[in-house]
């Protein structure tokens, strides 16, 4: 029998077997409503699924685990759909398990701080939720509005206040798991640490390729009584990178402290209107929050810094007006930056501040050789950068030319001492480039912490760790090129 | 002070050859911890010692295991820094390899977080001989599994770690402590409040019929949070030291020491009981001898998990019993580093 008919057999008769406990309308099966589902947020990457199935009770998702283990059927967890990595593709012979649904906040403790939140809840809907009681949830991805706590979980996501607030990781308390077998595990607790193995940990950022997460209590945070941004402008980019370096040597940990290269800074002033220079080669904006009295004095501080290393331009925000605008500028870069091209390519690594200038410098070396343009965003205060590489899909092999470049770009933060992502995760985008930042016996062990959990291997496979066959053929490739 | 590395993946070599099992020592300063060690040969690690790296401007320290933290900890102050998480060191031979096993941190940890927080990258030698390297020196690295975070609480049981990047931070610039006279409910109900508003709070401590508060950060926002607290200023240092390092006359004497992590806000029970809680309340401490059961059973209550600490019968388990699915996970994890069982046998839990 040919694949594609017996696909269509198997999917006919899950999807029978789902709907008897699920409402058939969240059971799609035909390719026109599945469609929405082929990518995630990195589009080029797309693929149809088997099935998509979106239960709305814990126990549903055991339900479908338990069948598909049961049928050794590959299990996709999906969110929001805003990841940069392809983690959340589909392949064909496989369910997507989509948490839309789970989008209850269960409660919130504003005495212990806490709040306890369906996977499918947005990342902002907490902070908005918390508000009235004068906390918020502290990561705040770019893609706030949209993406899930479950999905940031599965990413161990980060945002704009990470440097002083921690990444998801940071910020957890327990987190519920279905596991491949369909059972409920629960990791951590109400308190700060549990005995053992630090699980939660090992399944922040895991991918989906450990369990699917149907319940997250996170720390909630005291809203800064104050908050203050400084943006400076720079006439090159080595002088704004000593400048981050020195805002920390002062002693001070900015909640957020950014970098924008020219062409971002271009692109997001036309976007926005927030008043960037647009002459200038890099600004920073750096934020510091806290009490009314820490605020003052600090922003004092970072703007005499500022003015002392020979910033060209230094703006305190006055009010909270001014900030957000001046935030908004940066939040809405990649976006900005989309608009210059048919297409953009947001890349993730992370490097030693140090080494700042020597990476761009080569990525300007390099957007030279393959004719692509870049722009840079840039967690300055803990060297994640973001590469955003503009090409048309339009001009046959330009996908292909793309991909290429920003595998260099990754290489090449690598061979400083960084990694190849910060916080979008590998999913497929990155497969290949885990051979240059891990060995084959430490990808093993990985492959081998997956096993623990997932004896068949059924839960997102395909992403995340290559496989050891692959690892070969892509170091016999990069020899023969390197030999030629 | 030196890279020892070499020797070590032979003592493991031989381990596994022999079929020998090592109990794997720091500086022996928490030798106290966890269930009675038996294993046939000990691996040191004091010697495999120093700063591998230290950059200050980029907020990232990388020290091989066996370094002490005495060491660490100098080498931060001088540059203004320190590590966030303030560890315990209960001796002055305490490693930094050790303190990461254990996840031991101190009173500041509901604020700046804990070691495994902390944590960046380690290297590990696993049980098959092989030496990894996990995370990075970088803050953010999501790339593979976080096998370095995972090590915290694990008890040696995954390998034998031999290097540590950890994100150090700048030291406060003041930081003052308040007393306050309360009983322990009115205490756990004032930590509780204190943290929900206060930008400045990095301690919260209840012993003896004193609630002890720290305040740290800009000189300025110290000030005025100490006025919005109220209370008598007390001689810092000594006070949160003597918690830390469990010097402080609660934990004199022989009497068993139970450690709960529970829900901060918890309910105060057992009146009569001896407590000192920490943590804002998250971290509480009781002395005596009591039925692991019983007090496993009021973990529940509160959220959260008990353990013994200290205690002079460590045949039995001495950590939290895990549901059976965590259980599960933890004998199969041991499996996929360990899976002669080579390393730290009945450390963690008489079953793995
Ligand atoms: C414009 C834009 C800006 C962004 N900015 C940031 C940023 O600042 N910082 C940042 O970190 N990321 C950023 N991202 C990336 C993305 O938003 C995050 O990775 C986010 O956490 C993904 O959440 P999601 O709900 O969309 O997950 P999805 O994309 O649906 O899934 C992501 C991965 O998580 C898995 N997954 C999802 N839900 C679950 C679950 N319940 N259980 C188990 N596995 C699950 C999926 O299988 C997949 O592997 C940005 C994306 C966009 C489009």
């Amino acid at each position: 029998m040919a694949v594609s008919a017996e696909l269509s057999l198997l999917r006919q008769s899950l999807a029978d077997e789902f709907c008897q406990f699920i409402n058939p309308a969240f059971v799609i099966a035909d390719a026109e409503t599945q469609r929405p589902y082929e990518c995630d947020g990195l589009a080029i990457y797309t693929a149809m699924p088997l099935l998509v199935v979106l239960p709305e009770t814990v126990e549903q998702v055991q339900r479908v685990m338990r069948i598909c283990h049961r049928r050794n059927v590959p299990v996709i967890a999906r969110g929001a759909g805003t990841g940069l990595s392809a983690g959340a593709m589909p392949r064909e012979d496989a369910v997507v398990l989509s948490l839309a649904r789970f989008q209850s906040i269960l409660g919130i403790d504003p005495v212990a701080r806490s709040a306890r939140l369906q996977p499918g809840v947005r990342n902002l809907a907490i902070s908005e939720a918390a508000a009235e009681y004068g906390l918020y949830y502290a990561p705040d991805p770019s893609s706030q509005i949209a993406c899930t706590i479950g999905g940031n979980v599965a990413e161990n996501s980060g945002g704009v206040h990470c440097l002083k607030y921690g990444l998801t990781v940071h910020n957890l308390l327990r987190v519920e798991l279905v596991t491949v077998e369909g059972e409920l595990l629960s990791l951590g607790s109400e308190g700060l640490d549990t005995a053992g193995i630090d699980l939660m940990a090992l399944v922040t950022g895991s991918e989906g390729l450990l369990g699917i997460v149907t319940e997250v209590t996170v720390k909630l945070l005291p809203l800064p009584i104050a908050a203050r941004l400084i943006m400076a402008a720079f006439d090159d980019v080595k002088t704004a990178g000593d400048a981050v370096g020195a805002v920390i040597s002062e002693g001070i940990i900015p909640a957020g402290l950014e970098m924008m290269d020219s062409h971002a800074i271009v692109a997001a002033e036309a976007f926005v209107n927030a008043g960037y220079p647009i002459d200038a080669q890099a600004l920073l904006l750096c934020e510091v929050d806290g009490s009314a009295e820490e605020v003052t004095e600090q922003s004092a501080r970072v703007e005499r810094l500022f003015n002392a290393l020979g910033a060209s331009v230094v703006r305190v925000s006055q009010s909270e007006d001014e900030r957000a605008l001046l935030w908004k500028g940066r939040k809405s870069a990649f976006p900005a930056v989309g608009r210059l091209s048919p297409d953009y390519y947001c890349m993730d690594g992370t490097i030693p501040r140090g080494q700042l200038s020597y990476v761009l410098t080569e990525m300007e070396r390099m957007s030279d050789e393959y004719g692509l343009r870049v722009a840079n965003v840039f967690h300055a205060g803990d060297g994640n950068l973001h590469p955003l590489i503009l090409f048309d899909a339009s001009i046959p092999g330009e996908i292909d030319k793309t991909e290429e470049f920003g595998g260099r770009i990754l290489e090449l933060c690598v061979e400083v001492g960084g990694c190849i992502t910060g916080e979008h995760g590998v999913g497929v985008e990155k497969l290949r480039q885990m051979n240059v930042q891990f060995t084959a016996e430490e990808i093993e062990q990985f492959h081998r912490v997956k096993a623990a959990f997932d004896p068949p291997g059924t839960l997102n496979p395909g992403k995340g760790v290559p496989v050891l066959k692959n690892c070969q053929e892509y170091r016999a490739i990069d020899a023969a090129a390197l030999a030629t | 002070m030196s890279d020892q590395s070499q020797y070590l993946l032979e003592q493991v070599h031989d381990a596994r050859s022999s079929g020998n099992t090592l109990n794997i020592v720091g500086g022996g300063s928490k030798r106290f911890l966890g269930r009675e060690q038996s294993a046939d040969a000990t691996v040191e690690l004091a010697d495999h010692a120093g700063i591998v790296s230290y950059e200050p401007v980029e907020l990232v320290l990388t020290a091989r295991s066996g370094t002490r933290l005495r060491d660490i900890e100098s080498t931060l102050a001088a540059h203004g820094q320190a590590l966030a998480f303030e560890p315990p060191h209960f001796s002055e031979h305490a490693t930094l390899g050790g303190t990461l096993s254990c996840n031991q941190s101190g009173p500041a940890r509901p604020w700046n977080g804990s070691v495994r927080d902390a944590v960046l990258g380690i290297r590990l030698i696993n049980g098959f001989g092989e030496h990894l390297r996990f995370g990075g020196q970088v803050m953010k690295n999501v790339a593979g599994y976080d096998l370095s975070r995972a090590q915290a609480g694990a008890f040696g049981t995954l390998g034998v770690i031999t290097e540590i990047s950890l994100k150090v931070l700048p030291r406060p610039e003041a930081s003052l402590t308040l007393a306050q006279e309360q009983d322990a409910t009115g205490a756990i109900q004032a930590m509780n409040e204190y943290a929900r508003c206060s930008q400045a709070l990095t301690g919260a401590c209840w012993v003896g019929g004193f609630l002890y508060l720290r305040l740290a950060g800009a000189n300025s926002a110290v000030t005025a949070a100490a006025r919005a607290c109220g209370g008598d200023v007390l001689d810092d240092e000594s006070f949160w030291y003597s918690i830390k390092e469990q010097q402080h006359p609660f934990f004199a004497g022989e009497q068993n020491v139970w450690r709960f992590s529970i829900k901060p806000d918890a309910q105060h029970w057992r009146e009569d009981g001896e407590w000192l809680i920490d943590w804002g309340g998250a971290q509480r401490w009781l002395r005596g001898e009591y039925n692991f059961a019983t007090l496993e059973s009021e973990a529940m209550v509160a959220q959260g998990q008990v353990g013994l600490f200290r205690g002079k019968q460590r045949k039995g388990e001495t950590f939290a019993t895990p549901s059976p699915g965590v259980k599960l996970l933890h004998q199969r994890l041991k499996k996929a580093f360990d899976p002669q069982g080579v390393f730290n046998p009945g450390r963690l839990y008489s079953w793995m």
